[in-house]
């Protein structure tokens, strides 16, 4: 198989993952007990607004039409609109992923910037105090929950020193990374401690392969074998690991996003169970999951394109 | 077999304190977490009140102790039931394979596109905030991880001499299965799961904190820290010390889980 049939194939798979999905959000919706429509109108609605709910939402008919004619419907892009804003739930959430994706890009960077070079300490002066205090330090980020982090991170720097805004997102691109920057080093804090921890493994590993001990036999300068050849294995392992972790990232977001009021997708996720607002609730599960299954696919491809190994 | 080393014997230290403080936290500070002191409305920490005090004047150490058996019960439940229902699927599709193997491989790639926080979130949408709704979304959504590990040790086992063995004297089926296959397959998991409680604190805590857990008045460590989030400029020893609560619990489940990975020598 060459590489072109293979990056095809991936790109195809994406099909039946994206078909998946929609049965999944469908079934999620649906099936689980617990009455959505009493639930949206509360507990002292009509049966007449009752029965026009059920009528409007297409819940009196059977479960397979239900599905089909919910997939026909996100296969045009039509989810409904939200029943607390009352416009198209497309455009809420088209106004607010740009702010998530923006928090969660910001995360990655810096946690890859923070765990990389960590990683390299550690495997370096594996089980010598270097490692020892670097591995503690991250068991204890891995330990903590995003929203105890961020609620230190915003008393100390956004209360105390008052060097950061309290929360929201700003007017302008410098604001916004102004504003976005105590949130995204929340979010960065556990995403680098996994980050650092697997790739410190994959270090460790790949120090005692055997084309690092032919490479050191050649007479190559250390320093030249650890960046030409353990550096690019090793960042191939951070590339995979980061497209596994994007829905973990999307998942603290939604916590960091209420814990520092960012109008992103995930304070509007927490903020639509409030107001039982169902039709977001389901758009934003379908939405997030597309994009984890597109960060997968994009980690793929990177690690074909770093990986010649991939894809022969 | 390996000797117990010090992360081990920390992450057991601490998870006997917390056992200590859900079983007897009249023992450890005898003050009464839901009285009130008005002479001391969210009064810094000192001796009488180590932890500080709330809005309310309830005893912030009182409170985090009696907090800890609801976590507790967070970390056992949220590991328990997907345990279960993982192990008898796994143990089914390890076995027979085949299209149940076809279909649960499918299953897998599904669940690993939805971002784990985000599908528990919808699920409990669904269902309404609660502790017990968050273990049906957990257990809804958990159990494929559980699944997945013990799949792959019954298809290591099932070729193995002893089930061979098993097969020729006419054992049944059952018999093998879970006389035979699971107690070998069971090592991975049960390691798997210290670390997983470790994991499910910090989910119990995080949807306490975003209201769509445990519910108030119900002492839980998020729900603590939720309740002082409004004072965290001029009163942070509120959420201080439920926080630091959480991270020793997390902190203790995830050493505990590595140390005994080491030591029962089980890949991760």
């Amino acid at each position: 198989m060459n590489r072109s049939t293979w990056l095809l194939l991936r790109l195809l798979q994406v099909i039946p993952t994206f078909l998946l999905i929609g049965v999944a959000v469908f079934v999620l919706a649906r099936l689980l007990p617990g009455d959505i429509v009493s639930s949206m109108l509360g507990e002292r609605a009509s049966d007449a607004a009752i029965n026009r709910m059920t009528h409007q939402l297409g819940l009196d008919r059977s479960i397979g039409a239900q599905m089909l004619s919910f997939l026909e419907s996100v296969a045009r892009g039509r989810l409904g609109d939200s029943l607390a804003f009352h416009v198209p739930v497309l455009k809420l959430i088209g106004d607010r992923l740009p702010v998530t994706l923006l928090l969660s890009g910001m995360a990655t960077l810096i946690a890859v910037a923070v765990a990389v070079p960590m990683a390299f300490v550690a495997a370096l002066t594996a089980n010598r105090w270097p490692d020892l205090l670097i591995r503690s330090v991250f068991q204890v980020g891995l330990s903590s929950p995003v929203f105890y982090v961020g609620l230190v991170l915003l008393t100390v720097f956004a209360g105390w020193l008052r060097w950061f805004p309290v929360g929201g997102y700003g007017d302008t691109a410098g604001e916004h990374l102004y504003h976005l920057f105590l949130p995204a080093l929340t979010l960065a804090l556990s995403f680098a401690a996994v980050v650092m921890r697997s790739l410190r493994a994959s270090i460790l590993q790949v120090l005692t392969a055997e084309y690092v001990d032919f490479a050191r036999a050649k007479g190559l300068r250390g320093r030249v074998v650890l960046f030409r050849h353990v550096l690019r294995n090793a960042l191939i392992a951070t590339v995979t690991l980061v497209g596994l972790q994007i829905g973990s990232l999307l998942g603290g977001a939604v916590i960091t996003e209420s814990v520092f009021a960012v109008p992103g997708v995930g304070r509007l996720m927490v903020d639509s169970i409030f107001a039982r607002d169902y039709p977001v609730i389901q758009a934003l599960t379908l939405v997030l999951a597309v994009l984890v299954s597109l960060a997968l696919l994009v980690s793929d491809v990177v690690q074909m394109w770093l990986d010649p190994r991939v894809g022969r | 077999m390996r000797r117990i080393s010090v992360p081990l014997w920390l992450g057991l230290g601490i998870l006997a304190l917390l056992l200590l403080c859900a079983a007897a936290p009249q023992l450890l500070w005898p003050t009464d977490p839901l009285a009130f002191d008005f002479a001391a409305l969210t009064a810094a920490p000192s001796w009488a009140h180590p932890f500080g005090t709330d809005q309310f004047g309830r005893d912030m150490l009182a409170r985090t102790i009696a907090a800890s058996s609801v976590d507790l019960q967070i970390a056992l439940f949220s590991v328990v039931f997907p345990l279960m229902i993982g192990t008898l699927i796994g143990l089914a599709v390890g076995w027979y394979g085949g299209w149940l193997d076809a279909v649960f491989g499918r299953l897998v790639d599904l669940v690993v596109t939805f971002p784990f926080l985000v599908l528990v979130i919808a699920i409990v949408a669904v269902l309404g905030p609660g502790l017990v709704n968050m273990y049906i979304a957990v257990a809804c959504v958990g159990w494929v991880a559980y699944a997945r590990l013990i799949r792959g040790e019954v298809m290591v086992q099932r070729n193995s001499d002893y089930v061979a063995a098993a097969r020729v004297l006419g054992y049944s089926t059952a018999r093998i299965v879970f006389r035979h296959i699971l107690p070998n397959a069971l090592r991975p998991v049960l390691v798997y799961s210290v670390t997983d409680m470790a994991l499910c604190i910090l989910l119990g805590s995080s949807l306490g904190y975003l209201g769509l857990g445990a519910q108030p008045p119900t002492a839980e460590w998020g729900v603590l820290i939720a309740d002082g989030k409004n004072f965290f400029t001029t009163a942070p020893w509120i959420t201080l010390f439920p926080g630091v609560a959480i991270v020793l619990a997390g902190l203790g489940f995830s050493l505990a889980g590595d140390g005994l990975a080491d030591l029962l020598e089980v890949k991760r």
